[in-house]
């Protein structure tokens, strides 16, 4: 007998929430497209509603409103900031207020510390990240998550060669925690940090949260 | 907390998607390879197109010295075990390696069975050269594919052919009713049920990643356009007169594939790239791509 292959891949999302998709208001979001999961992130960002830019070049972070960046290698990611000019105007951006929302690599990204010596930051939020903490690629897991402020239940978050927050700033807000205490998601102003994927199941109610947070914002 | 399900097998390839993964056989050359940006490397005793001129039996490399490019480099580490040589394969998961490449650049060690890969926490990839046998090896647990190409060419003919087979092949299941999907799952030899999820996503079910004689940036980039989520590089990079530079430009030119003015400013004065074999030149036993069952 064939195996059953089970299938929790976004590329599916688009079909699957098809009519299901609430109008969020007019944000334009960009996805860091340099490298990474960032169709996962536009496949979740379209299925509800959103016009999405891909960012690759400096001159795309001209007209968004919001800026994901998605999970992938950080180092790889950090190499690619640099090598097309964007650290220095999204850096800029970013401190300026843009609502920013990092999940693995992209949570490594904004960092203000890392444990390890690579990659350079961006150094945005004021925590401490530790990479690849739970082990080598045997040790990803899924589990339930409770997470501060959002409705319907536990959110099943996936994680792979995750990193965690090891010390946060004052004006950082921890919003999940594993069973043993593990802080996994953060926020402080419009900046948010997952230490795990959203993108890669088809619970789109992070990014509805991201997306109220970043149109709030917006009217302020 | 489930570990070593199907969603991060699957979702580490997610992770790897629009990067390259380099083929290293030192801890310095895993070095480099990182700070040019690779996504993942793959450890090995000897290049593709060094076990080509070699010959003889090639077989898993040595766990010390697949430990030792682990200890060097913070991204992914991948190790290769020959096709069907499931111990190998459980040496690999326990050193601890990020995902095992069930490769026909080994010489296989069985001719009619591949590894049953859901038996494993560590995450699969295989080589396909078109549509029915990128499917079996899913079947089997692959949680990622790439187009086998001819290793250790640098020269990127069978690469496209692979890779234009299978999206012409999904282009035609697209287009077909179901009724027809049980016959042609029966003439090309993949199981049916993919077939169909193949049908439904208009694309492979999980990553697939080109390989086998990419050697330029401009390689990469076609293989990107080609409808590929990302590239290994084996020979091409180490095998050039100048790997720094060459590993940084491939991943330039993956990231901007669409983008012309980029590739052209990046391939400016690489220096020589590998040295390449018309692969028609070949005799038939040298085809590592006919490997796979």
């Amino acid at each position: 007998m064939l195996p059953k292959v089970p299938t929790p891949i976004p590329w599916q999302l688009a079909l699957r929430t098809q009519g299901k998709a609430k109008l969020s208001p007019r944000v334009r979001v960009g996805v860091l497209a340099l490298q990474g999961d960032f169709l996962e992130h536009r496949q979740a960002l379209e299925a509800l509603g959103v016009p999405v830019v891909e960012v690759r070049l400096p001159s795309d972070l001209e007209g968004i409103d919001a800026l994901i960046l998605p999970g992938g290698e950080s180092t790889t990611m950090a190499r690619l900031l640099d090598a097309t000019g964007m650290r220095v105007p999204l850096v800029r951006r970013i401190q300026e207020g843009m609502p920013t929302w990092g999940t693995c690599a992209g949570m490594i990204l904004l960092a203000k510390r890392l444990r390890e010596d690579r990659p350079t930051p961006l150094g945005v939020m004021d925590i401490e990240v530790a990479r690849n903490a739970f082990g080598r690629q045997v040790d990803s897991f899924e589990a339930d998550l409770d997470i501060e402020g959002l409705s319907g239940g536990p959110f099943h978050a996936v994680f792979i060669r995750a990193p965690v927050l090891l010390s946060a700033g004052p004006g950082v807000h921890i919003l999940a925690r594993l069973p043993d205490g593990t802080p996994v998601a953060a926020r402080q102003g419009a900046i948010l940090a997952t230490a795990f994927h959203p993108e890669l199941t088809d619970d789109l109610r992070l990014h509805q949260w991201f997306l109220d947070m970043a149109s709030t914002h917006r009217k302020e | 907390m489930q570990k070593g399900t199907w969603a991060v097998k699957v979702g580490l390839a997610q992770m790897l998607k629009g990067g390259v993964i380099m083929d290293v056989v030192t801890p310095e050359q895993a070095k480099i390879a990182e700070e040019a940006g690779a996504v993942a490397v793959m450890a090995l005793e000897r290049v593709p197109a060094d076990i080509r001129a070699a010959g003889g039996v090639a077989r898993m490399a040595d766990p010390e010295r697949i430990l030792q490019i682990m200890e060097a480099v913070t991204i992914p580490v991948m190790a290769k075990c020959r096709i069907g040589h499931f111990v190998e394969a459980q040496v690999l998961e326990a050193l601890g390696v990020d995902y095992i490449d069930e490769s026909e650049v080994l010489t296989p060690a069985d001719e009619q069975n591949h590894i049953w890969k859901h038996d494993f926490k560590v995450p699969f990839v295989c080589g396909a050269r078109d549509l029915a046998e990128a499917l079996r090896r899913i079947a089997e647990g692959a949680a990622m594919i790439r187009t086998k190409g001819e290793a250790g060419t640098g020269n990127v003919v069978e690469a496209v052919r692979h890779m234009r087979a299978i999206q012409a092949q999904i282009r035609k299941v697209q287009n077909m009713p179901d009724e027809e999907l049980v016959g042609e799952a029966k003439q090309m030899g993949a199981p049916l049920e993919l077939l169909m999820e193949v049908k439904r996503l208009g694309r492979l079910p999980v990553v697939n990643f080109a390989a086998g004689g990419i050697a330029t940036p401009a390689d990469a980039a076609l293989m990107m356009w080609l409808g590929c989520d990302g590239v290994f590089v084996g020979s091409g990079i180490f095998k050039s007169s100048d790997p720094p530079r060459r590993a940084k430009a491939i991943v330039q030119a993956v990231t901007h594939y669409k983008n012309p003015e980029i590739i052209a400013q990046v391939s400016r004065g690489l220096g020589e790239p590998m040295p390449g074999i018309d692969v028609r030149t070949l005799k038939p036993e040298q085809l590592l791509a006919v490997r796979g069952w």
